[in-house]
């Protein structure tokens, strides 16, 4: 089957003055038409830069690409020209990103950054691209689109900032959508009507969509795979219900076990995971996690784990899935209070 | 609202530029008629300087400067008897403002080019370049740049004149010439701020939107790197268009500036206070219209008076 998008064995790293940063290592993953797919892990464990070469957004330098692929609709983007890109991105793969008070030029009217794309990429007229600019405005959700056209990005709030960066994404109908921490910047109530407002729209025009981001409430609540970032490598990849309901990499265990339970009566401490994420000026030998890991055997500190197929759409790169390995089981249960909701269903 | 307390501020300005000036130029050493009173007659130099109001107490003097500078005239001038301060300022200052102006355009069409140039090739060849050509445009001075200038066009190739004032090619040398610090500064500042600015968030969501390089620079990124240069824009705009007195002497250009520095030796007067009140005027409706034009670079600032 061919897929949308289909990123494999990518490696990217940065030049710094303190040596090469192994950035992303080996990160394979792929993404179908209509699906949304989304990444968490925590800061500095290649999500963003992951996604970003996907839109050949790393600078280079300090950036390399060493190697790996990325194919869009079967074309290579990692080898495709300056030109070429520029055909695709905003065309076929919009990009939000994570903060929308510095994403939007403070000097340009808005209505202006929605048509800019419309008029490069469809080659309308600027009245054409007004009124689609207009329409994008009004269909995101922003009240008095005509008046909001002529506004400039101080005169919104931080919401509707995103709802205006979501509207230059999605203006050229795009087959890929890639939301970088969409609501990490917004308060909570805001985020939960930018999240509604992406899954309306993707709704309607089946975009596909790539979601970073560190919540995993949000990954529950709109997406269909899963994929588990870790010092710049994929440590686990499975439909988010398998990963709810079974997980097989002791650090998703970990971002399991971390979630804040707000609903219980008793106060609780929240369960963090220990120690801190691995130098990736010189990543361990072995498996990023190891250092941290409870369950730490001898070959983790040597050896890479390779990527162990538990079915045909979950995957973890962790030794304990070796059938050499000895058995162990997710130390917790998700508690009926951390009830999450896969796609209306509540897993407990 | 703004634009009134505005215009009452500078008028409040100039009075206290003018006010500075006559209270210093009086403590100075020296009157015009020193070197007349070991020639003529005592009653002679007495009558000169009754003429002008010399004899007066120096708070007398001021109140009547001050009289006709509300009227607009600024004097006579003492040594060049025939003709006043207003005709002075009338003949010298086209001269210097039409090179001045000439200077500013070349500085800041070439200075913006060189800067953009230099940022979008950070660390590269070209920006070394730029950068080392702006350090050279900085440190030499214009009174060794004209002269090598000179050398160079007018005698080693002959194609442009030397010196004096007439035709557009007289006035080629003198406007390189005075470009070229400008020129180097605002390169310098303009290649700091494109660098700032073209790390910003807004230029990756050009660049997602699939613009091309010329569009982001041009429309996402110029726009708002300018902001610093333009402030620095004001006082630059003042001193190239009031005259430098050493371009104006090389090239023998007709231009107001040599007039300024004469009457400080001369102790003219009328002619000092004239030209120094003149050049605030223009430094202050210069700055003004600076202010003004923030508003149209980015919306974000409004001109409001404080409590509004």
């Amino acid at each position: 089957m061919n897929h949308l998008l289909e990123v494999n064995n990518l490696e990217i790293n940065f030049k710094t003055y303190g040596g090469e940063v192994k950035a992303v290592r080996d990160v394979s993953f792929h993404v179908d038409k209509g699906e949304v797919v989304a990444i968490v892990g925590e800061s500095g464990s290649g999500k963003s830069v992951t996604v970003q070469s996907i839109m050949g957004l790393i600078p280079t330098p300090p950036g390399v690409i060493k190697g790996g692929s990325i194919k869009f609709q079967g074309k290579e983007l990692l080898r495709a020209s300056k030109r070429e890109m520029r055909k695709v991105k905003g065309s076929k793969i919009g990009m939000i990103f994570q903060d929308p008070m510095t994403s939007l030029n403070p000097t340009m009217i808005v209505g202006k950054q929605i048509a800019e794309g419309l008029i490069t990429h469809q080659k309308l007229s600027k009245q054409e691209a007004k009124k689609k600019a207009i329409e994008m405005i009004k269909q995101v959700g922003i009240p008095n689109p005509e008046e909001r056209y002529n506004q400039f990005p101080h005169e919104f709030s931080g919401g509707m900032r995103q709802r205006v960066m979501i509207a230059i994404a999605l203006a050229c109908n795009p087959e890929l959508l890639i939301a970088d921490e969409p609501t990490t910047a917004l308060d909570v109530t805001i985020q939960a009507q930018v999240l509604e407002l992406m899954k309306k729209l993707q709704k309607d025009t089946q975009t596909a969509i790539i979601l970073i981001t560190h919540d995993l409430g949000v990954v529950a609540e709109t997406a269909q795979r899963v994929m588990v970032m870790y010092g710049g490598i994929m440590v686990e990849s499975a439909t988010v219900f398998d990963l709810f309901e079974n997980p097989k990499h002791p650090y998703t265990w970990g971002l399991l076990n971390s979630i804040p339970n707000l609903e219980g009566t008793e106060k609780k401490q929240l369960i963090p995971i220990e120690g801190s994420p691995p130098d990736l000026f010189s990543p361990p030998k072995g498996c990023p996690f190891a250092p941290r890991c409870k369950y730490a055997m001898d070959i983790c500190l040597e050896e890479m784990p390779g990527d162990y197929q538990i079915d045909e759409s979950h995957s973890a790169r962790c030794w304990l899935n070796d059938s050499r390995a000895p058995k162990v089981e997710m130390p917790f249960t998700l508690e009926k209070e951390k009830t999450v909701t896969v796609g209306g269903e509540s897993i407990d | 609202m703004y634009i009134v307390k505005r215009f009452m501020t500078m008028i409040l300005t100039i009075w206290v530029i003018a006010s500075l000036t006559f209270f210093i130029m009086n403590m100075i050493p020296g009157d015009p008629f020193a070197s007349d009173a070991d020639v003529l007659p005592k009653e002679v130099v007495e009558n000169m300087r009754a003429k002008y109001n010399l004899d007066e107490p120096v708070p007398v003097q001021y109140v009547l400067y001050l009289k006709n500078l509300v009227m607009l005239d600024l004097g006579p001038s003492i040594k060049s008897e025939s003709r006043t301060v207003n005709d002075i300022i009338a003949s010298g200052f086209p001269a210097s403002a039409t090179l001045g102006i000439q200077a500013i355009i070349v500085a800041l069409f070439f200075g913006l080019l060189l800067g953009i140039v230099a940022a979008l090739n950070h660390n590269k060849l070209l920006d070394n370049a730029a950068m080392i050509f702006a350090i050279i445009g900085i440190s030499v001075p214009s009174f060794i740049l004209s002269p090598l200038l000179i050398n160079i066009f007018a005698v080693k190739f002959g194609i442009l004149p030397v010196a004096s004032w007439g035709t557009w090619q007289h006035s080629v040398l003198p406007t390189l010439a005075l470009a070229t610090t400008p020129l180097a500064v605002v390169a310098r500042y303009m290649r700091s701020s494109m660098l700032e600015v073209m790390n910003q968030n807004y230029i990756k969501t050009a660049d997602a939107k699939g613009l091309s390089t010329f569009k982001i620079v041009l429309s996402h990124g110029v726009r708002n790197a300018i902001l610093p240069v333009v402030s620095f824009i004001g006082p630059l705009f003042v001193s190239l268009i009031t005259g430098t007195f050493v371009i104006e002497k090389i090239f023998a250009v007709p231009g107001i500036g040599k007039y300024f520095v004469d009457s400080i030796f001369n102790r003219d007067y009328p002619v000092i206070m004239g030209t120094t009140v003149f050049f605030s005027t223009i430094l202050v409706v210069t700055l003004f219209l600076i202010d003004i034009s923030y508003r149209f670079i980015d919306p974000r600032i409004k001109l409001t008076s404080k409590g509004d």
